[in-house]
C-alpha cells in the first residue's frame, strides 16, 4: 500500500467509486449521502452506488424545486436539497433524558450520547462553512450540547466541490463556496470530461488519508493537468451563480433599518410557514417538552426543533412578544444576516439558497436585502418618543 | 483545598449534563398574594447547584410538568433557595400548589446579575415593580451588609394593588431602619391603604440622590423599566449607571435553544441583567 498523504491529490475513476464506498464502510463508518426520496434527493443511509442520485438533478426557483434527468452518469450534478447535516448532530426531535420517582425525590437519567460513527458523503461547501457556524453554535459558547458534540466527534467529511450552481445558490457572495478550503476529512471534484467520467480526490486529514489508504490497488497520484480542470470547474460554477447579495456593512444596514417600510412589504406576502427555519443549515432554535408516562411515575424530556415564526415563540406573559408577521419575518433575516455577527462572529447565512427554493410563495432574502440597500432609512420609533 | 471537596454525588450520571434538574425538597412555603408563593428549597441529595449572585436565575422544574425561568430571590450556605413564584400558567401553577416535602429540580445558576459592587461609593436607588421585587431582595440585603461602602439607598417598590406587595412583613422591616429610605406605592387601592397611590415613576421625583453618582437597579415588567430609566436619566441618572432585568422566553437558560435573544442578545446568557445604555435602541423599537 502506497502511503497516502495529508494534502495529497489522487485520481478515483467512477468504475471505482464503490470501491470508496466500501473503503468508507471499512474505516467503520455507516454512509449517508444524497439520494432520491418524494422527488427531491435528501439524505439518507447510503448502501451501494445506485443509492446516489446517479443521472439526476435539480432546478431551483425561488418557491420551485424539480428533479431532472441529465444526459450523463454524474454522481454529485445537482445541489442542495430541503435537507441538510444539521439534522445528524441536531435531530428534528431528540430526548434528553428520562427521569424517575423514587421515594421522596426523583433520578434523572441523561440519554447516552453512543451512536454510529456516520460519513458524510457530498458535503458541499456552503454546507461545510454551515457546520463550522453549527460547531459554534453548540459547543464554542460556554456550554456545550452533550448530544451535538458525541455526534461532532464521530463524523467524517466527505466534501464536493459543485460542478454547477444552483439557481437560488450565492454562496459566492457569502464567501463559502463553491470551492472548499478547509473543514474536510476528504474533498472530490467530478470530471465528467475530457476523458472518463472520474474524480480528482483531496486528503485534507489524517482520517481522510486512512480511507484512501484502503484502496487496492493504491489510487495514482493526480497530475497537474488534473488540479487545473478541478479549478476551471469551480471557476465555472462562481460565475453562475443564481443569486447574489451584496453583504457590505449588511450588520449595521439591518441594524439600523428595524423600521423600514420593506418589512410590511414583505410581511404581507410571508405565511409564517417556518419552511426556511426548518430547511436552513445554520437555525439551531429548538423547544423541549415533558411527556410523563401514564401513571406519572416517569417521565422523558424531548427536545425538538422550533422556529422564530411561531406565535408562541416569544411567549410571555400569555401573549407573545413578536406578535406580527412582520416582526418574526425580521427576526429570522435580521438575524441570519446581522445579529449572528454579534453573536458568534460570522454571517448566518452560507448562501445555500434553501429558504429562497422551499419559501411556498417564494420569498428571497437576496430580494429584501437589496430593496433596504436601495432606500435606507435610520432607527426610528413609531411613536416617536425618541 | 482537599479537605474541602465535595464528596461523590449520589446521581453521578447527572453530573455535567446541562439540562438535568437536580432534586431539591420544599423546606417552607409561604402565601405572599393570593397567586404568588415564596418556597424555600434544600437540596434533596448531595448535588447542589453552585451558590449564585443577585439577579441570577435557575430553570425551575416541577416533576410531569415542565421547567420555566425563575429568579434567585435568597439562599443560604448551607445551599437552600429562595424562590418567589406568580402562579401564571401550567408550570407555575403547579409550582405555587406545592407544600413541604415535595420535590422539584433545579439547574442553574444562570445569567449575569446585578452589578452590585460598581456601585460603591456612589448613591443607589432601587426600583421594583411587582415581581420585580424578589429578584432585587438580595441586591437590597448586600447593600445593607456593606452599607458604609454606599452613599444614600433610596427604594421604590410599587405595585397594582396593596394585595399585589411581596415580601410585606420584612419590607417594614426596612422600613425600620434610618440608612434607607423607601416608598411603597401602588396603582390602585381602598381607603385601608394609607401610602401613596400612583405607578412607580411618579415616585422618582422625590428620590434623594445625587444623579451623576448614582447607580440604579430597576426590575418589573418591561414597560415599567423603560419608564422609570427614562425618568431616571431625565432626572440626570447616566443610562450607563442604570441597569435593568429583561424577561423573555426561556426553554434552555445556556444560549442554545434561542428562544430569549433580544436582537444581537441572548437574554439568559447575556443578560438578564444589562445595561440600560445598551438596550435602549431596542426599546424603543416594538416587537424585537
Ligand atoms: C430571567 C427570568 C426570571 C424570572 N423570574 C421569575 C420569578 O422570580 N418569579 C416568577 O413568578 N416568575 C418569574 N419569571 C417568569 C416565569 O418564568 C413565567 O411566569 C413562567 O415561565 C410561566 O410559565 P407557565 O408554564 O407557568 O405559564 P404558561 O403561560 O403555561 O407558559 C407557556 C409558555 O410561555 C413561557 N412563558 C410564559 N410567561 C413567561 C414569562 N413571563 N417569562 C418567561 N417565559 C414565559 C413558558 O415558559 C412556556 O414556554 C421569570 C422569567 C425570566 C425570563
Ligand atoms: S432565524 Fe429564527 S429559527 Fe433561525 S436561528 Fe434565528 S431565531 Fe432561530
Ligand atoms: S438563510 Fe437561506 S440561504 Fe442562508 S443559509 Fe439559511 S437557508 Fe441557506
Ligand atoms: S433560553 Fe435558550 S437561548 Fe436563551
Amino acid at each position: 500500500m502506497g502511503e497516502v498523504r495529508v494534502g495529497g491529490q489522487y485520481v478515483l475513476d467512477r468504475a471505482r467509486f464503490p470501491e470508496f464506498l466500501s473503503a468508507l464502510s471499512a474505516c467503520g463508518y455507516d454512509v449517508v449521502g444524497p439520494t432520491v426520496r418524494d422527488s427531491a434527493i435528501v439524505y439518507d443511509r447510503i448502501e451501494k452506488l445506485d443509492d446516489l442520485p446517479v443521472g439526476w438533478t435539480d432546478r431551483q426557483d425561488g418557491g420551485k424545486y424539480r428533479l431532472e434527468r441529465r444526459s450523463d452518469e454524474a454522481l454529485f450534478g445537482y445541489n442542495v436539497g430541503p435537507f441538510s447535516w444539521k439534522r445528524f448532530l441536531f435531530p428534528p426531535r431528540e430526548r434528553l433524558w428520562t427521569a424517575e420517582k423514587v421515594e421522596g425525590s426523583f433520578v434523572v437519567r441523561p440519554e447516552p450520547t453512543g451512536g454510529p460513527r456516520l460519513a458524510f458523503l457530498g458535503v458541499r461547501a456552503c454546507e461545510l462553512a454551515a457546520l463550522d457556524m453549527t460547531d459554534k453554535v453548540f459547543q464554542g459558547g460556554p456550554v456545550a450540547d452533550p448530544g451535538y458534540r458525541a455526534r461532532r466527534a464521530r463524523i467524517l467529511k466527505v466534501a464536493v466541490q459543485c460542478g454547477q450552481a444552483g439557481g437560488t445558490c450565492f454562496c459566492v457572495s457569502m464567501g463559502t463556496g463553491p470551492g472548499v478550503r478547509s473543514g474536510a476529512d476528504l474533498v472530490l471534484t467530478e470530471i465528467l470530461s475530457p476523458g472518463p467520467h472520474r474524480f480528482l480526490l483531496e486528503v485534507g486529514t489524517p482520517l481522510g488519508a486512512e480511507v484512501v489508504a484502503r484502496l487496492a490497488p493504491p489510487l495514482s497520484s493526480a497530475a497537474k493537468d488534473e488540479e487545473g480542470l478541478a479549478r476551471g470547474i469551480v471557476e465555472r460554477t462562481a460565475g453562475s451563480m443564481g443569486r447574489r447579495m451584496d453583504t457590505g456593512g449588511i450588520r449595521d444596514l439591518l441594524r439600523t433599518n428595524l423600521e423600514h417600510p420593506r418589512w410590511e412589504i414583505v410581511a404581507a406576502r410571508c405565511l409564517s410557514c417556518t419552511n426556511c427555519t426548518m430547511v436552513c443549515p445554520t437555525c439551531f432554535c429548538s423547544s423541549q417538552e415533558e411527556v410523563p408516562s401514564l401513571d406519572a411515575q416517569a417521565v422523558e424530556r424531548w427536545r425538538r426543533w422550533d422556529s422564530c415564526y411561531n406565535l408562541a415563540f416569544t411567549e410571555l406573559h400569555g401573549t407573545s412578544v413578536r406578535k406580527s408577521g412582520l416582526s418574526r419575518y425580521r427576526q429570522w433575516m435580521t438575524h441570519k444576516l446581522g445579529t449572528w455577527h454579534d453573536q458568534f462572529g460570522t454571517s448566518g447565512c452560507v448562501g445555500c439558497g434553501r429558504c429562497i427554493t422551499w419559501c411556498p410563495v417564494g420569498i428571497d432574502l437576496t430580494e429584501e436585502v437589496a430593496a433596504i440597500r436601495a432606500s435606507p432609512g435610520t432607527i426610528t420609533t413609531k411613536g416617536g418618543s425618541r | 483545598m482537599l479537605a474541602d471537596q465535595p464528596r461523590a454525588p449520589a446521581h453521578a450520571e447527572t453530573m455535567g449534563h446541562p439540562f438535568a434538574p437536580i432534586p431539591y425538597t420544599v423546606r417552607s412555603v409561604v402565601l405572599e398574594t393570593p397567586d404568588t408563593t415564596t418556597l424555600v428549597v434544600e437540596p434533596h441529595g448531595d448535588q447542589r447547584i453552585p451558590s449564585s449572585r443577585p439577579g441570577q436565575f435557575v430553570m425551575l422544574y416541577a416533576f410531569g410538568v415542565g421547567e420555566v425561568p425563575i429568579g434567585v430571590a435568597g439562599g443560604n450556605a448551607e445551599g437552600q433557595l429562595i424562590h418567589t413564584v406568580r402562579s401564571a400558567g401550567k408550570v407555575t401553577q403547579a409550582l405555587t400548589h406545592l407544600t413541604p416535602g415535595d420535590t422539584v429540580g433545579i439547574r442553574g445558576p444562570y445569567g449575569h446579575g446585578w452589578p452590585v459592587a460598581n456601585a460603591r461609593g456612589g448613591d443607589v436607588v432601587v426600583v421594583a415593580g411587582g415581581l420585580g421585587m424578589p429578584p432585587l431582595r438580595e441586591v437590597v440585603y448586600e447593600l445593607f451588609r456593606h452599607r458604609d461602602s454606599f452613599g444614600r439607598v433610596e427604594i421604590v417598590y410599587g405595585a397594582r394593588t396593596p394585595k399585589d406587595l411581596v415580601y410585606y412583613n420584612e419590607i417594614q422591616s426596612w422600613r425600620r431602619r434610618d440608612d434607607v429610605r423607601l416608598q411603597v406605592t401602588v396603582d390602585a387601592a381602598g381607603r385601608e391603604w394609607y401610602g401613596d397611590v400612583g405607578v412607580v415613576t411618579t415616585r422618582i421625583p422625590d428620590c434623594r440622590f445625587d444623579p451623576p453618582k448614582t447607580t440604579a437597579f430597576v426590575c418589573g415588567p418591561e414597560i415599567m423599566m423603560k419608564l422609570t430609566a427614562q425618568a431616571l436619566v431625565e432626572r440626570g441618572v447616566k443610562p450607563e449607571s442604570t441597569w435593568i432585568s429583561m424577561e423573555r422566553n426561556m426553554k434552555c437558560a445556556i444560549g442554545l435553544c434561542g428562544h430569549c435573544q433580544f436582537g444581537p442578545s441572548f437574554v439568559c446568557r447575556d443578560g438578564p441583567v444589562f445595561c440600560y445604555r445598551d438596550l435602549a435602541p431596542l426599546l424603543a423599537v416594538r416587537e424585537v
